[in-house]
C-alpha cells in the first residue's frame, strides 16, 4: 500500500529473530513431552495446537494467520447468551 | 489509566508519550448497578486527566459499558442513559471500547444500541474485537453490524486488537486497524511490524494495552526500537506511532497535542 512495505535497508532478520524462534520452538516441544508424561495429551486445547502445527512447515507464506485461523471457532451465528467471560485460545468442541 | 500507578504514567512521558487515550473498560469484576459507571465516567473524565496532567500528559476518553458487562441489557441500557451527560466534556473522544466478547445475541443488541448512540452524537468509535479463538468470529459480526448502518462511515470508526486473520478483512472495508501490544496475547512488536508490510500502514496505529493484566505501557514506544532495528527510518516511525493515531483522533475537534498540526503527509 505504501511505500514502507519493504523497509529501506532491511537487516540480516535471521540475526534479529532465530534465537527467539528457536527458544519457542524447543518450548513447544517440551510442552508437548509435558503434557504427555502427565497423560493430558487429549486436552481439546493440545490437540487444536497440534492440528496448526502443520502450517509452521508449509512452504506458502500467511502461516501466522492460518495457524490464527486453525485456533479459531469457525462457526457464524451469535451464540444464544454468553454465560463465561472468558476465552481459551483454542474452540471449545461445543463451539464449531 | 484507572488500573495503573503514577509509575506508568512517569515511564509513558519519559518514552517520549504525549497523550493517552483510555477507554472505558472492564473493572476486573462486573460492577453492581449504573451507580458504579456513574462513578467511573466521573474518574475517567475528571480525576484521570488531572493525574496524567501532573506528568505532561494529555488525557483522553472513550465511554460506554464495555462488551464483557453487555450479556445484561436492561443494564446496558440503564448506562447508555448516562453516556449523553459526560459525552461533552473536553476529553471526551467518542463511544468505546465497544464491540463484542463470546459473541452472544445480547452482546450484539447491546453494540447495536451504542452504534445508534454514537450516530445520534456524531461520535467517533473505538471498538474491542474478542480474544482469542472468538476473535475471527466476532470481527467478522461487527464488521457486518457497522456496514449496515448507513449513518457510519468506516473512517471514523477504528476496529482495535486486529491481528494477522483479522487486518485484511477490517482494511478492506475501509476501517481503521488498532494493532495491540500484548505480552500474552493480541500481537507483539515484530509481528506488528510484519503486519504492516503485508497489509500497509495506512489507517493503522499502534496501542498498548494497559490494563489489569501483565501489559506494558511503553509497548509502543519499546515497537519505535525494533522498527529501528528491522531498518525503518524516523519519518516512517513517527509516521505510523504518532501522525496516524493523531490523524484519527483530530477527527473529533476536541483532540490536539502540540506536535501535530492536523495535516498528514503519508
Ligand atoms: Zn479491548
Amino acid at each position: 500500500m505504501s511505500e514502507e512495505k519493504t523497509p529501506p535497508a532491511a537487516p540480516n532478520l535471521v540475526d534479529l529473530g532465530f534465537m527467539d524462534a528457536r527458544i519457542k520452538a524447543i518450548d513447544i516441544a517440551a510442552f508437548f513431552d509435558r503434557v504427555q508424561r502427565h497423560g493430558q495429551s487429549d486436552d481439546y486445547r493440545v490437540a487444536a495446537l497440534r492440528a496448526a502445527l502443520p502450517e509452521l512447515l508449509s512452504g506458502e507464506t500467511g502461516r501466522a494467520r492460518r495457524v490464527l485461523e486453525a485456533l479459531s471457532d469457525q462457526s457464524e451465528e451469535p451464540i444464544p447468551a454468553a454465560v463465561i467471560q472468558g476465552a481459551f485460545g483454542a474452540p471449545r468442541p461445543t463451539e464449531s | 489509566m484507572v488500573s495503573r500507578t503514577t509509575d506508568d504514567y512517569v515511564a509513558m512521558a519519559l518514552a517520549g508519550c504525549e497523550a493517552i487515550c483510555e477507554p472505558a473498560f472492564w473493572a476486573g469484576f462486573d460492577r453492581a448497578s449504573e451507580k458504579g459507571f456513574y462513578d467511573y465516567f466521573r474518574q475517567i473524565t475528571d480525576y484521570e486527566p488531572r493525574r496524567a496532567a501532573k506528568f505532561g500528559l494529555k488525557h483522553y476518553s472513550w465511554l460506554c459499558i464495555n462488551p464483557k458487562e453487555a450479556e445484561d441489557v436492561s443494564l446496558a441500557e440503564a448506562v447508555l442513559a448516562l453516556i449523553p451527560e459526560f459525552i461533552d466534556q473536553p476529553n471526551v473522544l467518542g463511544i468505546g471500547e465497544i464491540g463484542l466478547n463470546k459473541n452472544s445475541r445480547n452482546e450484539l443488541k447491546v453494540l447495536e444500541m451504542h452504534i445508534d448512540l454514537a450516530a445520534r452524537h456524531d461520535q467517533l468509535i473505538l471498538v474491542h474485537t474478542p480474544h482469542l479463538e472468538d476473535k475471527l468470529k466476532g470481527t467478522k459480526l461487527i464488521l457486518d453490524v457497522l456496514a449496515s448502518d448507513s449513518r457510519i462511515n468506516p473512517g471514523r470508526v477504528i476496529i482495535d486488537h486486529v491481528e494477522e486473520h483479522t487486518a485484511p478483512l477490517v482494511l478492506d472495508r475501509g476501517f481503521w486497524a488498532g494493532m495491540t501490544l500484548y505480552p500474552e496475547s493480541k500481537t507483539t512488536p515484530h509481528r506488528a511490524i510484519d503486519m504492516l508490510e503485508l497489509y500497509g500502514s495506512e489507517q493503522v496505529w499502534l496501542n498498548s494495552a494497559c490494563d489489569w493484566g501483565i501489559s506494558d505501557p511503553i509497548a509502543v514506544p519499546k515497537t519505535a526500537l525494533e522498527m529501528r532495528r528491522r531498518g525503518y527510518d524516523a519519518a516512517s516511525i513517527d509516521r505510523l506511532l504518532y501522525q496516524n493515531p493523531a490523524s484519527f483522533m483530530s477527527q473529533c475537534p476536541k483532540f490536539a497535542i502540540d506536535g501535530f498540526s492536523g495535516v498528514v503527509g503519508a
